[in-house]
């Protein structure tokens, strides 16, 4: 889209939209939130900075293809399900450790970890079918 | 563990006791294909290590699945309820000698469709995801065959269903965009009734354990419309199984894919069906089973022969085994509707047969279009003095497909004949033999006129080098001759599904071990 505002914009909101994702995915384990609505606000924040600056700009922003991530995503939850394996309970058993980080400790689970994994794979998915929608569009 | 960070005490509602090792076996044949396909989604574009990741990644799930099998058939019902959380609320995940077994035989059929897609699926394929969408579907549908939970059930009904949409339109051609659309719009509607039926069980019973529901069903079928619901998932998984009147999606759509993925979907989509009907018939609702019998005698039979008779009708040799695939659908439903131990066992041991002899007959089509370069019966020609070698395995499977000796098809046919005879329905037994025979003419057309006849015109096609395919038929040829000439291991565990089926309650026990019964 040609608007010189939406083009001087897109940027800042898409970058917003990725917090702000991040911030949802991470609170939803007890809240409203959680990794697939987190991963719907990261896709949407790709498709506005696509809409405003075309297919091969948000290729080059993720770095990584669409569906890779998709794929690393669920690796990773399927991972963080199988990981209770070494903890004697089922499987998908949230298992808890926690670290010292600067002087505070830091709880972490394979809740989380599965949860990043979701966030990851609809990102990659959603982000893929909107930029073959776009490309189709452009072609 | 979450319980020391919450100001509950959430013991009461979890399961204590530790989970031994040995049980991870149940989780083998989901969470391996899962795996991989994570694997190779991320890998999509080193293509030269994808067969091996797939074929690898489906050995293990098979040696899981026999591993799996071996333990339920020595200790019975097998259970792993995630998160720790106690059933019904938890999802379990419940082996039972049907689950392993019919997964065991899917396993296989996916692992020689990955072998024979060794020639079928070129690097294009491989960037497309064959292998990717190959592995997820396979997960889903070991999921449906092991989850205890009847919308987890619905979750991987979707799950294989999304992946086998890939593997359809795989090279985007006009025809398969054709098919796919056809096969996704009906086979969501099929889902969207599922889900609407469970939705249903779960208002009126309040849970959708299976365990849970066999238990409760009894005390409450009276007070709740359980005809309706029995119905609604009767329709909803005779659309999955293309039982007569919903079978027009699969003759659609099924000749359109890489013939690698053809042979999977009519080896084992369609008995995933069947297998969901027995679960809620057979286990959960059989006194609406009862009710519905006469119902699903009628539609079995239709089934049947209205299939074989699309059969006898079709030119192009994949639409042939399209409608074959329908026609067997139709037999173990008649072992269904019979609702006694002997019906369903017979319709087991012939799924174990079908999803086997259509994966291979398939793959034998694939390579006759790789020798002659046409799937017409039009010019396919002369294979028996080119290629002796696919005569006979064409000779084998037709036998197989018809109920005869000494392949795989007679003995289900046997045990399903008599009981149909036992139960009361000589015409049941009559439209069983009556499909049989038509096989029989339908794919002798096929062999007298791809096989028999001399060539009818010189070929022109590039020649595909048979050997995958003919080590991929070998493999399924195995089984396929042992079944025939001693099927006593088969059948024992066909009738052990079945006896676990009607008796529900180690299933239960496994689920709810405080439940005395």
């Amino acid at each position: 889209m040609q608007t010189l505002i939406f083009r001087t914009a897109a940027p800042y909101i898409s970058s917003l939209m990725v917090l702000f994702s991040i911030f949802v995915t991470l609170r939803g384990h007890n809240e409203p939130g959680g990794g697939f609505i987190g991963g719907l606000i990261a896709a949407s924040a790709a498709a506005v900075y696509g809409i405003a600056y075309g297919v091969p700009a948000v290729r080059k922003a993720l770095y990584f293809h669409p569906m890779a991530i998709a794929g690393s995503g669920l690796m990773l939850s399927a991972l963080s399900g199988v990981f209770s394996i070494f903890h004697g309970v089922p499987l998908m058993t949230g298992v808890w450790g926690s670290f010292g980080f600067l002087g505070a400790t830091v709880d972490i689970a394979t809740v989380v970890t599965f949860d990043l994994g979701v966030y990851l794979v609809v990102l990659g998915s959603f982000t893929s079918i909107a930029l073959a929608l776009e490309e189709r569009e452009d072609g | 563990m979450a319980i020391e960070h919450s100001s509950v005490d959430l013991s009461d509602a979890m399961i204590l006791e530790p989970t031994a090792l040995a049980d991870w076996i149940i989780t083998a044949p989901v969470i391996i294909p899962l795996i991989a396909g994570a694997l190779l989604l991320m890998i999509r574009h080193e293509t030269r290590f994808h067969a091996g990741i797939a074929i690898g990644a489906l050995l293990l799930a098979l040696l899981g699945h026999i591993g799996l099998l071996a333990r339920v058939l020595e200790t019975g019902p097998l259970t792993m309820t995630m998160g720790r959380w106690l059933p019904p609320f938890g999802i379990s995940f419940t082996a039972d000698v049907l689950g392993a077994s019919m997964g065991l035989a899917a396993t296989l059929s996916a692992l020689v469709c990955a072998l024979y897609s060794l020639t079928d699926i070129g690097a294009r394929g491989r960037r497309y995801g064959f292998y990717g969408f190959l592995m997820l579907m396979m997960a889903g549908v070991n999921g449906a065959f092991i989850t205890g939970d009847i919308f987890n059930l619905y979750v991987w009904f979707e799950v294989f269903l999304i992946s086998s949409f890939g593997l359809l339109v795989l090279g985007s051609e006009r025809r398969q965009l054709d098919g796919a659309t056809k096969y996704a719009i009906l086979n969501l509607l099929g889902t969207t009734l599922f889900l609407t039926a469970t939705a249903l069980l779960y208002g009126a019973l309040g849970t959708l354990n299976m365990a849970d529901i066999a238990r409760v069903m009894p005390e409450v079928q009276d007070s709740i419309p359980a005809g309706t619901l029995a119905t609604l998932f009767f329709f909803a998984f005779a659309m999955k199984a293309a039982a007569f009147p919903v079978n027009f999606w699969l003759p659609a759509s099924y000749h359109t894919p890489r013939i690698a993925a053809a042979a999977l979907f009519g080896g084992v989509l369609t008995k995933i069906g069947v297998y969901a009907l027995l679960r809620t018939f057979g286990m959960l609702m059989p006194d609406q089973l009862t009710l519905l019998s006469t119902l699903i005698a009628w539609v079995a039979a239709a089934t049947m022969i209205i299939g074989v008779m699309g059969a006898l009708a079709q030119t192009d040799l994949r639409r042939i085994l399209g409608f074959v695939v329908i026609s067997g659908v139709g037999t173990m439903m008649a072992g269904l509707a019979l609702g006694s131990v002997e019906g369903f066992s017979g319709a087991i041991f012939y799924a174990f047969h079908s999803i086997l002899v259509m994966t291979a007959l398939y793959l034998l089509a694939g390579v006759m279009n790789g020798l002659a370069g046409t799937y017409s019966l039009r010019t396919l020609s002369g294979l028996y003095t080119s290629h002796p070698l696919v005569a006979a395995f064409a000779f084998l499977l037709f036998l197989a497909v018809s109920g005869l000796p000494p392949a795989s098809g007679l003995w289900p046919k046997v045990m399903l004949i008599r009981a149909s005879i036992d139960g009361g329905a000589p015409w049941l037994a009559f439209a069983i033999l009556l499909s049989s025979l038509l096989t029989m003419l339908a794919l002798g057309r096929v062999f007298l006129l791809a096989v028999w006849r001399p060539a009818v015109e010189p070929s022109t096609a590039m020649v595909v080098s048979p050997g995958i395919g003919y080590a991929a038929l070998l493999v399924l040829a195995v089984p396929i001759v042992w079944m025939g000439v001693y099927p006593e291991p088969f059948a024992n565990v066909a009738t052990k599904a079945a006896a676990g089926l009607t008796d529900t309650s180690a299933y239960i026990r496994s689920v709810f071990p405080e439940v005395v019964q």
